[in-house]
């Protein structure tokens, strides 16, 4: 039940000529377009997954650059305007002597984001490649990547959250800068990207599974 | 769970199971109460029930929901400097980002913390409070559960409460933080949140929504 034996010898749906429903299990013979257990649509596999994954992916890319070389929040503090990127951002809080607060941060806005983008371009050139080798790794790093991809979206919170606190009357205040909208449509378009992956092509071979 | 070998025949597809991650076949079984079977090939458990876990599931998705009410409109943070005091909600927040270019990113910031966990916890109880009361699953059940799942990955409500515990050692050098009822609702919401998706087995409840079927 636990152990994986051997592996080699599992038969897959698709093997078998059915098709397995991603969402509940259910298991259909082939050329049943909507699961008749839950409703979703059926494929045996997505053949247009890498398509849909680079394209997000590279939007995501592009979006991501000047989301670090302009501004995430200006700051105006006793009138003098101070604009913080997100790599300044972190060296500030650094600075402050908050350092696990500034690790938080750079973890989540710079560390996972570089990861992800790492992460998919391998999963998606070695499903491309055919690479049949630590798949269950693979799967980890895939569920790991879908899992922790929505944190990124912390310093954009933090930046909301500071500019609704320090209004106008305050000595210091805060408005957001345009950095956090690509930022934003960086972590968007990734977590689309990751989602379009189908995980069931880190199994499949050239030799068992033809690939269309 | 047992999983199929290579086979001559033509397989047929009831009382199947295809790993929804990694499509590997296994023989539908019975799992025990408080068991979990898993995908011999990938390790993804595939069913999991637990007792009584249908009312477990309603009751947290109704707290959640209540908790989150709470959260949206009482203020979260209170700040005090030089005799002025500032309360923002969890609204003002997502408003921080309503000019011009932005606009977006306040639509989709209000998407993420409000809407989506709204609309979630509400199909779920949709789904769930049908059948724990009575027996047969509301109309459109299906419907609901798929929609609740796949909103899942946007709900961002647990990060939130993280974005602010960071907001917070940002500004306590300015001016003195006190943290509103709003906070604390977000806490619970995270908490709750987290237990309701491990007491969750997907397919179990699946199978469970299909055998209630109304015919």
């Amino acid at each position: 039940m636990e152990n994986t034996g051997k592996p080699a010898s599992v038969l897959t749906a698709r093997a078998a000529g059915l098709v397995g429903c991603t969402r509940c299990g259910r298991v259909h013979d082939q050329g049943v377009a909507f699961c008749l257990r839950c409703g979703s649509a059926l494929q045996s596999r997505d053949t247009l997954a890498l398509q849909k994954v680079w394209a997000w992916w590279w939007a995501g890319l592009i979006a991501y650059i000047p989301a670090n070389i302009y501004p995430m929040l200006r700051m105006t503090q006793f009138g003098r305007p101070h604009e913080s990127s997100i790599m300044g951002g972190v060296i500030d809080l650094a600075q402050h002597g908050d350092l696990w607060v500034a690790f938080v941060v750079f973890f989540a806005s710079i560390i996972i984001p570089i990861g992800k983008f790492i992460a998919i371009a391998y999963l998606a050139w070695s499903v491309k490649k055919g690479i049949r080798t630590r798949d269950v790794g693979r799967l980890h790093m895939y569920e790991i990547v879908e899992f922790i991809g929505r944190w990124s979206m912390i310093d954009v919170f933090v930046v909301a959250i500071l500019t609704a606190l320090l209004q106008m009357d305050f000595i210091v205040t805060v408005s957001p800068g345009i950095a956090a909208f690509s930022f934003t449509v960086s972590v968007v378009c990734t977590m689309i990207s990751a989602q379009s992956f189908d995980p069931r092509t880190i199994w499949d071979t050239e030799k068992e599974t033809p690939r269309v | 769970m047992n999983p199929i070998h290579a086979h001559k025949d033509k397989l047929s597809p009831n009382g199947l199971i295809a790993c929804p991650t990694c499509d590997a076949l296994h023989k539908e079984t019975d799992v025990p109460i408080g068991m979990a079977a898993k995908c011999v090939r990938c390790g993804h458990t595939l069913l999991r029930p637990r007792k009584s876990a249908m009312t477990q599931i309603l009751m947290l998705a109704a707290t959640a929901f209540v908790l989150m009410c709470a959260g949206i409109f009482f203020p979260f943070l209170e700040l005090q400097a030089g005799g002025r005091i500032t309360r923002s909600s969890v609204f003002d927040a997502v408003l921080a980002f309503s000019d011009g270019v932005m606009l977006p990113v306040a639509i989709l910031l209000g998407a993420l913390i409000i809407v989506v966990p709204l609309v979630r916890f509400m199909a779920l109880i949709y789904v769930f409070a049908p059948m724990s009361l009575g027996h047969y699953p509301a109309r459109y059940a299906p419907q609901a559960f798929r929609l609740a799942e796949r909103l899942s990955p946007w709900s961002m409500a647990e990060i939130f409460i993280v974005g602010v515990g960071v907001a917070l050692i940002k500004v306590t050098g300015l001016a003195t933080v006190l943290i509103g009822p709003a906070f604390w609702a977000f806490c619970g919401l995270v908490v709750v949140t987290v237990l309701k998706d491990t007491f969750m087995c997907k397919l179990t409840v699946w199978k469970t929504l299909e055998n209630r079927r109304l015919s």
